[in-house]
């Protein structure tokens, strides 16, 4: 698609798009192929020699076992946290959806803790299920569980989960409702008519015509659970106990900034570069979005 | 309209009460414990209603920081928050609006190579490329400054495709009326295209307004001067791995003030928000 009516300028277009195309040429391209250089480079200890090692960097991590604990680990997290927080907004958003009195305040209540950022996020759970001082936690030993997910890894990839999936509530409500107000109410009625009932109307009408919406959801919760957990868990355990909590990017991030290990870091972080490729693509590829406000 | 009965009605309102309830009750136990003595949260003792610090621990917390050695006060951390977040919104939007301009309107070589640059940035969030920027940040001796903590996160492929795309919408007859009027380029941009823009642009200031204030990683690596500081990086920092030297009360308030602005916003904002949401996706 062209539009019709332009301009004619030699130099002004490149002048519009330079600050732009400066920006995105210094921090993002130059970065990135440094990463990719960097993942096939052995640099030792004092950053006094470096050697090229072909795919050296990406043998030794395929070998690492803790890097496939963190692979599985981060596909875990995502898995868990996609399918809690899309199942609750969901029943959530259905409710909402219903011709009910004071909806647009139940919506207002329901969509502000999108814009609580992920580390306050980290810090607002541990703080309830502190394994000391815990408002929560006082309860759960009182049902006789032995919380302390400082210490239980179990426990602790439990609170992560929890806690990413509650901030994610409210941007997954917000889609499905507007997913639910495109349907139109006529095909509702008309299987209402057919003597549907309510919960049979959801799983042979409402929810087929959701599926493109519940797609998109899934493909963007995948990609919150990868990348915008970091702050939750460096708040939260940072990476621990041991580490069972450490997912991909927290593996990149510890592993660059503690260990220096800068050549394993790149060759994660080009790992990682493909898998957000495979998973933008599937989103520009497969997802319709029909989604209406 | 599907009538729906009575009963149904009552736990529809009864599951989304429920549902409000969970999603503020850690916000609730923040506010509370804010407003407590640290000795008795750290004895887990805390008292499930507000408690008479509000005062001191507000003003503590703004004006002073905590107790530790790192002391900053967290009013000035908003303030750099606040400054990193503008330079975000208002540099994506400016950066954006004007390269979807160019690609829109003028024809130059290069154009769809330029645009696919932009475009595959997406492709490229800072969580794959921390170490490699980090580095190209400090050699620029931009490490702990404004520029640093704002510059590397202004593109925006999303705002581009996001005015492209309104752009291709507007009329080509308002062009030529203006070309009529004997304006050019810039002169159209600005008298035209931009107020037609308005809505947009506040749309999705109210994203990237909230994107910005929530970074993390980024500030993280870049600043290492605690007068840098922004709030989410501050309050990381107030955790102590010895538990009992953490003043509570103080992280507390610290959360609820990290969270005000881009609550509020949301809130306040809500139509906006929700149309820059739908049309960012972020």
């Amino acid at each position: 698609m062209q539009k019709q009516a332009i301009f004619q300028a030699k130099l002004l277009p490149y002048a519009l798009v330079a600050p732009q195309l400066a920006i995105v040429l210094i921090f993002f391209y130059w970065p990135a192929a440094q990463a990719v250089i960097q993942s096939f480079l052995l640099q030792d200890a004092f950053g006094l020699s470096t050697s090229f090692i072909w795919f050296d960097n990406y043998i030794e991590l395929f070998q690492d076992p803790a890097y496939y604990e963190a692979i599985v680990r981060t596909f875990f997290f995502s898995f868990a946290i996609a399918v809690s927080s899309l199942s609750f907004a969901l029943l959530l958003a259905v409710m909402a959806d219903k011709p009910l009195r004071g909806s647009m305040l139940y919506r207002t209540l329901l969509i502000w803790p999108y814009a609580v950022a992920p580390p306050v996020v980290g810090v607002l759970w541990i703080f309830m299920l502190h394994p000391s001082l815990g408002v929560l936690s006082r309860y759960l030993r009182g049902m006789g569980v032995d919380w302390n997910p400082l210490l239980d890894g179990d426990q602790a990839a439990a609170l992560i989960i929890l806690a990413a999936a509650w901030k994610q509530i409210s941007y997954n409500f917000l889609f499905f409702l507007a997913g639910l107000q495109a349907i139109p109410k006529s095909v509702f009625e008309a299987a209402a008519i057919d003597g549907a009932r309510p919960m049979r109307r959801f799983w042979t009408v409402t929810f087929p015509l959701l599926s493109p919406t519940i797609f998109f959801l899934l493909v963007v919760n995948i990609v919150y659970a990868f990348f915008d957990t970091f702050g939750i868990i460096d708040t939260m355990t940072r990476g621990g106990p041991g580490t069972s909590t450490v997912t991909l990017v927290y593996k990149v991030y510890t592993d660059g900034l503690l260990g220096g290990n800068l050549g394993s870091s790149a060759a994660q972080s080009v790992i990682l570069m493909v898998m957000v490729i495979v998973l933008t693509g599937i989103q520009f590829r497969f997802v319709e979005r029909k989604v209406t406000y | 309209m599907v009538e729906e009965e009575g009963f149904r009605r009552y736990v529809a309102h009864a599951i989304l009460w429920i549902g409000i309830a969970i999603v503020a009750f850690p916000v609730y136990i923040a506010i509370v414990a804010s407003t407590q003595d640290n000795a008795l949260i750290a004895n887990g003792q805390m008292s499930l209603l507000p408690g008479g610090h509000f005062f001191e621990v507000y003003y503590q917390t703004i004006f002073v920081g905590t107790s530790g050695s790192t002391r900053e006060p967290v009013g000035n951390m908003m303030l750099n928050s606040l400054v990193m977040a503008l330079l975000i919104a208002v540099g994506k939007i400016a950066i954006s609006i004007i390269s979807a301009y160019a690609i829109v309107y003028f024809r130059f070589p290069f154009r769809m190579p330029i645009f696919w640059i932009i475009f595959i940035t997406l492709m490229l969030p800072v969580e794959v490329r921390i170490y490699p920027t980090y580095k190209i940040v400090a050699d620029l001796h931009m490490l702990d400054s404004y520029a640093g903590l704002a510059l590397p996160l202004i593109a925006s492929a999303t705002a581009t495709l996001l005015f492209r795309q309104f752009f291709m919408t507007v009329p080509d007859e308002l062009l030529e009326a203006s070309r009529i009027d004997g304006a050019g380029p810039l002169r159209f941009f600005w008298d035209t295209l931009l107020p037609l823009s308005r809505t947009n642009m506040a749309a999705l200031f109210v994203i990237l307004f909230i994107l910005g204030w929530n970074q993390y990683l980024w500030p993280l690596l870049i600043t290492t001067r605690d007068d840098m500081q922004t709030i989410q990086v501050g309050i990381r920092k107030m955790i102590t791995t010895t538990d009992a030297l953490t003043e509570w009360p103080v992280v507390m308030a610290t959360a609820v003030l990290a969270m005000l602005p881009p609550v509020f916003v949301v809130v306040a904002m809500q139509r906006l928000f929700v149309r820059g949401l739908v049309e960012t996706e972020k």
